[in-house]
């Protein structure tokens, strides 16, 4: 496509939002596949801000960002600008994802990269904001400069792609995220988005998608790891008049948000690939499916939608391709099993979120009883690159059993934190010593605990083993949907193991039997064996092994007979902790003890004499008067009448109280 | 019947069971909780029974059937909360408040609730109260939040 000289000088011009819109639709959108002329290049480095007529700040406010203290930095840079009166323009940005350095602010001066500050609170603004402005670098945090062909750098500072955080990761779903402003469709545009939908509709069949998806090899992220292409291609092919396409972006695992911070950080993303998804499959309808609680996501998402209907890409007849597809946000209630396909649909439909069971798989029979397709968010992030970039383009990404990238939540014990884009096949060993940058304070690693659907740890021994379905399969674990907490020494596993059956004893949603009663009982055995013996007959050491023998058998059952995979998946906590760290659980059977000291009922407490100044303190506060002793003597406890609640160890001021 | 619920149901005029879900949400903003007389309401408004709508509001955590306090503190119980040392946080918040999760106090000041995964593990164990978020906890900071809020609920009544 070639622009005329005079036609250029119209671009170069193009300021108000009508002609950015203009240019996008006529000049990008429409023909996406050839080159861009020099001008055309130029202005949309303009459009999508990698070059700025003027100054511009991002601030990090994704949910990460704001519980940091975001929203403060951001008041206190308006107010400072709005003292300076200086020109400035001021963005709330996504999630770069390194939380740990939140609150962080951008700033972008004409003719210059882009430089990155962390921790930025209210206090330091004016300090940052009188340096940068008068082009002085600050003695701040400076996490990098962003690099770029166009723009002059910064001297003496490091690229951001130099920070270890940053050097091990492989960004491609997380490209625009906290760099480009969440719901400006221009930019996302600017910066190649919707162009791969565009195309589609125009150039490709539904088939012809779908083949290009199963070709990639993509497969589902939501833990099962099924191939993207085939499920999709059965509801293709499946006869009916009305489909749907489902995207779950319910994330339910306690231990994870990177779907949320990307829905956060480009909502367009999602947009463009339920479009693509729904054209797949021949869907003229995509309901997002999203938690109430994830407030921002949700208004961002909405915002998203507007603008792309704006452009004409969500509705009737669109770009003239005859294609309908309309997207619903879905607000839906709180309950981890909505994360189960089946579940979901019926929290759609209005009803509990009960699983049902397969087959009729919903690719046959789902909402409504028309063919369905539920994908994860993960998952359809990376079908608009696809797309855009060819199936052998994301093949080249991974190992040889798992392609492109996966997603986590790196969070615990290490030195950097937040939403980290792996390539598959990298090692965990690289995950915590690269990017996490070691543990964080100078205690022992002890495991890497996956996402809860999967209920796996990653142990020193088995560090080396790379992100990767089968690596993980042959070892016994599963990926799960994308979790990694990394803890030390002073985390008890059995404890943890505790934590996972009581939430699967609450989430269970109590339609079958064994996922019903077997939680129930699990949570039993846990509490008995992490519990101080109360009473003669019950809890004694035999009774309490039996227990834990009797876990196993129990957990077979519950595997095999659960109806989803909620229940299928509740014991792998407690049977992966029996494997690797048995010798935790028989010091609370057998010694009643916690060797991370943090099972609460299985502490001992004891008053050291010479520390006690008999206060009485501890003696006026013990709930079940265990402690005796009189005023201004040593106290004493009263083993059999304690019930560890710990109040003693609290209220002492002499650090008398000790745990034995 | 309210006219402020008339008004909510004008919302969702095509009566569906699709809109159970949305309905109750949208009511549970306006007026803080779901009232017995309200899910009457909804069952004649959609022709659902009552139980049903039970049914379903029940299941999932967050519709409440009784009103929450004026400073409703969501506590993270995710995973990362957890290994930080969530457990004593709420055990010392429940004793303080002398409250369970799912409830609100006697003088309708605190209520509380646990949720799984706020979305800022590095930053746990953490909290939030109103929309604002109290991070990196310890028992000491715990009372100071309480005693805050107190101190400030007080002065307020007294102006």
């Amino acid at each position: 496509m070639q622009i005329s000289g005079k036609k250029s000088k119209i671009l170069m011009k193009a300021k108000t939002s009508e002609d950015i819109k203009k240019l996008l639709k006529e000049q990008v959108l429409s023909d996406p596949v050839n080159e861009p002329s020099h001008e055309l290049k130029k202005e949309l480095s303009y459009i999508g801000r990698e070059r700025v007529h003027e100054p511009v700040i991002y601030v990090g406010m994704a949910t990460c960002g704001r519980a940091a203290g975001a929203s403060k930095t951001y008041e206190a840079i308006k107010n400072y600008l709005n003292e300076h009166q200086l020109k400035v323009q001021l963005t709330e940005g996504g999630c770069v994802g390194l939380c740990s350095a939140e609150p962080i602010v951008d700033i972008q001066l004409p003719g210059k990269t882009r430089l990155s500050f962390s921790n930025i609170t209210e206090d330091q603004v004016e300090h940052l904001l009188d340096e940068v402005m008068n082009n002085h670098l600050p003695e701040l945090n400076i996490i990098g400069q962003y690099q770029s062909d166009i723009q002059q750098p910064w001297e003496g500072v490091k690229f951001i792609e130099e920070h270890p955080f940053f050097s091990g990761q492989q960004k491609t779903l997380l490209k625009n995220c906290g760099i480009i402003d969440p719901v400006a469709v221009d930019q996302y545009i600017a910066r190649g988005g919707y162009q791969a939908f565009s195309s589609a509709i125009a150039r490709l069949t539904p088939a012809q998608v779908c083949g290009e998806i199963e070709k990639s090899g993509l497969a589902g992220r939501g833990g099962g790891g099924f191939s993207t292409g085939k499920k999709w291609a059965a509801t293709l092919n499946a006869v009916s008049e009305q489909k749907y396409f489902v995207c779950n972006a319910v994330e339910s695992d306690p231990g994870s948000y990177m779907n949320r911070a990307i829905i956060e950080s480009n909502p367009h993303g999602l947009v463009e690939a339920a479009l693509l998804a729904a054209y797949a499959v021949g869907a003229s309808k995509a309901y997002i499916f999203i938690r109430k609680e994830f407030k921002l996501a949700i208004e961002r998402l909405k915002k998203a939608i507007v603008n792309a209907k704006e452009y004409g890409l969500i509705g009737h007849n669109i770009f003239d391709s005859g294609v309908n597809i309309d997207i619903i946000v879905k607000e839906g209630a709180r309950a981890f099993v909505c994360g189960e396909e089946t579940a979901l649909i019926n929290s759609i439909e209005g009803k509990r979120a009960m699983p049902t069971s397969k087959p009729p798989y919903p690719a046959v029979k789902g909402l409504w009883n028309k063919p369905t397709i539920v994908n994860n968010v993960e998952t359809l992030y990376n079908v608009p690159l696809i797309i855009k970039n060819g199936a052998e383009w994301f093949r080249k990404t991974g190992n040889e059993s798992s392609k492109g990238t996966k997603l986590f939540t790196l969070s615990g014990k290490v030195k950097n934190y937040g939403t980290i884009e792996v390539p598959m096949g990298i090692t965990f060993r690289e995950i915590i010593d690269k990017i996490g940058g070691g543990m964080s304070n100078g205690k022992n690693f002890k495991a890497i605990v996956l996402g809860i659907n999967s209920g796996s740890y990653i142990v020193e021994e088995t560090l080396d083993v790379q992100v990767d379905f089968e690596a993980l399969r042959k070892i016994g674990s599963a990926l799960g949907s994308g979790a990694c907490v990394v803890v030390d020494d002073s985390t008890c596993m059995v404890d943890l193991a505790k934590f996972f059956t009581a939430f699967f004893q609450k989430e269970s949603c109590g339609k079958c039997i064994p996922c019903r009663e077997g939680t129930a009982r699990m949570l039993e055995v846990m509490q008995g064996a992490t519990r101080r013996p109360v009473g003669k007959k019950s809890h004694q050491p035999l009774e309490r092994f039996k227990g834990v023998m009797q876990l196993k058998g129990l957990s077979s059952v519950i595997k095999d007979t659960s109806l989803c995979s909620l229940g299928k998946s509740s014991p792998n906590a407690i049977l992966n902790t029996l494997k690797n760290f048995k010798k935790e659980f028989d010091a609370h059977i057998f010694e009643r003890k916690c060797p991370a000291n943090v099972c609460r009922d299985l502490r001992i407490f004891v008053i050291d004499v010479e520390q006690c100044t008999g206060c009485a303190a501890c003696f006026k506060k013990c709930p079940v008067d265990a402690i005796i002793g009189s005023p201004r003597y040593p106290h004493f406890i009263v083993e059999e009448k304690c019930i560890g609640c710990g109040t003693c160890y609290e209220v002492c001021k002499f650090n008398a109280v000790i745990i034995k | 019947m309210k006219p402020e619920l008339e008004e909510i149901f004008q919302k969702f005029p095509n009566r569906q069971r699709e809109d159970l879900i949305p309905l109750l949400q949208q009511i549970q903003d306006d007026f803080g909780f779901l009232s017995k007389e309200i899910i009457t309401g909804v069952g004649e408004y959609l022709d659902i029974s009552i139980n049903k709508i039970y049914g379903v509001a029940t299941f999932y955590d967050n519709f409440r059937f009784g009103p929450v306090g004026r400073y409703h503190i969501r506590v993270c119980h995710g995973t990362a909360c957890h290994v930080a040392g969530t457990s004593t946080i709420l055990q010392e918040l429940e004793r303080q408040l002398r409250i369970k999760p799912g409830e609100t106090d006697k003088e309708g000041l605190f209520s509380l609730e646990v949720v799984s995964c706020i979305g800022a593990c590095g930053l746990a164990p953490l909290l939030e109260i109103n929309e604002e978020y109290f991070t990196h906890l310890n028992l000491e900071k715990i009372k100071d939040i309480l005693a805050d809020f107190r101190e400030k609920e007080q002065n307020t009544y007294e102006s």
